[in-house]
């Protein structure tokens, strides 16, 4: 019995714990009832201090809120899981009168479909997924050019000819930067070729150090990841050899090993889709065709941004410099033919580009990439 | 080529018998204690935390220890002072853990350190082929340290026999005079500070810097590890190192263009644990080696 009452009393002294935690913390949401500043909710997937994707949308977040001043009003849910417990969390930003939503991770998009069926008065924006309602838009960015001026640096950097890169999971996206990679590299350095290493998961610093060990092992000295963690770039500075940071500026981590990073921007996309909404002139894909209401922009348009070009001599700059202008551009088209796939076959025949369907089509290598995709 | 994957091996392994080794004598007491994981990222938040405010990396050490030995403490409080369930309070003290982890972390997110220098041991390291062994830092040198040392206590001596005999039968040691409940709590803040340092390795060895749930998952291997080992020290380190052996085999292996499927690969420890476990079991319960009174309230009577 006296456990029992102890157990109870512990209990009601953590949850008050909690409940005057959570009442100390400052309130994100403030009362805007009079105002009329159009309210813009974000859905995070973790908390914005994760340095990487999450990161990347809160400084979003921030730019679209200076831009606009008094006329929004932006809050955030942060540690949000994939998966029908989103949908809930939604539907509460649209209880507190958030009329744009934006909800910035793949496993958010079932959910966002729900809930934007249930309202149809409020606008939805979900970040780099492919289904799209009457009032839900998609956004994306052009990940993959990043990694073409990758390619490029690598190219003329290495040594060994020999380059490592760290996938999560094989899905079109990753190929598409592994792909991209290597038309880069191989624009350069005909002799240089791509291993891929699987860590088959998004987050895992102990495996992406070990894997990027193992490469360098296997005589890799230039690095690539599309992995979220830094580790990888801190075993190359230790192991004195070359890489890229992923998602946001990682030289903090590897001063003398980081080339350059590409830097998601979502800024410019919320700021375009927040004055759609200002203006009345909101779209979505709903209709025949499937690509309206979906915007993936790139280098161009800074959506994605490529950080300082260190720890290489002027020359290799000055061509990363021209290969990240060309494709800004629009000279240079990184899938444009004649081009093959690893094994030889014909892709692309010259002078043909591949569209955006050809892109999120791809299950093959190019040729630079060792080995075969995984099942 | 060959030395540089056996040390990345043997490198991810320290961690797991750290770990393991710590659960391992909590469950010879009798306690099983869940949250491994939790008390892991309690350790490597603890660890990176001094180590980057101090400077010194020891001090990490040791912060990364004390950490885990304190999160262990509330598991005690619980389990052994309120005779709580063990498998509940172990998953919560893992929840627990991995948000006050977070919550503790978020300042350091972003910010790396020095890790732990390797103590190169003149001469040895210099042999064919097991050079890499003294190639090693601190952590690992004394994890095989603390094997020895908890070996020899738990098999060569009487506090060990006692430490023993209250996981096999509590009513029998406390019908004996032993104390039952001190004798759990020491096993258990044992346990917290070997887990603690098993989490310190991650922040101050293998990639130094925080992040939130960085242990992904380790602290659950290292509780596998232990009934792979079936609750034999040395068993442990051989367990440990297999796993890591295959963990970094399948990288490897890919890199190197071998047709098995990876995932196959990946699987392999778990498989090794499951056919370990058959053929131990079929021997019969006294050789398995788990102790009777494992995971079992002790309520003391008069």
């Amino acid at each position: 019995m006296g456990n029992a009452k102890l157990i109870i009393a512990a209990l009601v002294v953590l949850i008050a714990a909690a409940v005057f935690y959570m009442i100390g913390q400052p309130p994100q949401e403030k009362e805007t009832a009079d105002s009329g500043a159009l309210k813009v909710g974000f859905v995070y997937l973790t908390n914005p201090g994760d340095h990487g994707w999450t990161y990347a949308h809160e400084v979003g977040r921030q730019q679209l809120q200076d831009h606009f001043g008094d006329k929004i009003e932006t809050s955030y849910v942060e540690n949000v899981p994939e998966g029908p417990d989103a949908a809930r969390v939604i539907r509460d930003l649209v209880a507190q009168g958030n009329k744009i939503i934006f909800t910035t991770s793949f496993g958010y998009m079932d959910p966002t479909l729900q809930v934007a069926g249930e309202y149809p008065d409020v606008y939805f924006d979900h970040i780099t997924g492919y289904k799209r309602s009457a009032n839900m838009a998609t956004g994306n960015i052009r990940f993959y050019e990043g990694r073409y001026v990758q390619g490029v640096v690598a190219g003329l950097t290495t040594k060994s000819n020999q380059i490592g890169y760290l996938g999560a999971f094989p899905i079109p996206e990753v190929i598409q930067g592994i792909n991209s990679f290597a038309r880069g590299l191989r624009s350069v350095n005909p002799d240089a070729s791509i291993k891929v290493v699987w860590v088959n998961s998004w987050y895992d610093p102990v495996k992406e150090a070990d894997a990027a060990k193992v490469l360098i092992a296997e005589g890799a000295d230039v690095l690539a990841q599309h992995t979220d963690s830094p580790a990888m770039l801190q075993t190359a500075e230790k192991a004195g050899v070359k890489g890229f940071g992923q998602s946001s500026d990682m030289h903090e981590f590897a001063p003398n090993a980081q080339l350059f990073s590409s830097v998601n921007n979502w800024g410019p996309y919320y700021i375009d889709q927040v004055q759609k909404v200002l203006d009345g002139s909101w779209t979505t894909g709903d209709g025949p065709d499937h690509w309206a209401g979906n915007t993936w922009k790139g280098i161009g348009d800074d959506f994605l941004v490529l950080t300082e070009f260190k720890n290489m001599p002027a020359d290799v700059a000055a061509k990363a410099a021209a290969a990240r202008d060309g494709i800004a551009n629009g000279s240079l088209n990184i899938f444009e033919g004649p081009m093959q796939d690893n094994e030889g076959n014909e892709v692309l025949k010259a002078g043909q580009v591949m569209d955006d369907g050809g892109l999120w089509a791809m299950n093959y290598y190019v040729a630079g990439v060792e080995g075969k995709i995984p099942n | 080529m060959y030395e540089e994957l056996l040390l990345t091996i043997l490198l991810t392994s320290v961690p797991l018998i750290l770990a393991a080794t710590g659960e391992l004598v909590a469950e010879r007491s009798g306690v099983l204690n869940l949250g491994v994981e939790g008390m892991m990222l309690m350790g490597a938040v603890a660890a990176f935390g001094a180590a980057s405010l101090s400077g010194n990396v020891y001090l990490g050490i040791l912060g990364g220890g004390l950490s885990g030995m304190l999160v262990a403490g509330i598991f005690g409080f619980f389990v052994l002072g309120l005779a709580t369930n063990q498998v509940a309070t172990g998953l919560a003290l893992t929840i627990f853990g991995t948000g006050l982890s977070g919550l503790i972390g978020a300042p350091l997110v972003g910010k790396a350190i020095d890790g732990l220098p390797a103590l190169v041991i003149p001469g040895l390291s210099e042999l064919p082929l097991v050079g890499v062994l003294f190639q090693l830092d601190l952590l690992a040198y004394l994890s095989v340290l603390i094997v020895v040392l908890t070996s020899w206590f738990l098999m060569r001596t009487r506090g060990g026999l006692i430490l023993r005999s209250v996981g096999i039968n509590h009513d029998s040691a406390h019908a004996l005079g032993y104390p039952v409940l001190w004798v759990r709590l020491g096993a258990v803040l044992f346990g917290g500070f070997m887990a603690g340092l098993a989490g310190a390795y991650l922040p101050l060895v293998l990639t130094p810097h925080w992040a939130e749930q960085m242990t992904a998952g380790r602290g659950w291997i290292a509780l596998a590890l232990v009934v792979f080992a079936s609750w034999r020290p040395w068993r442990v380190v051989i367990g440990a190192v297999l796993f890591g052996g295959v963990t970094i085999m399948q990288l490897a292996g890919q890199a190197k263009g071998w047709t098995i499927p990876s995932q196959f690969l990946s699987m392999m420890p778990y498989i090794a644990t499951i056919i370990v476990l058959v053929a131990i079991s079929s021997r019969g319960r006294i050789q398995f080696g788990a102790p009777a009174h494992l995971g079992k309230s002790f309520h003391a009577t008069r």
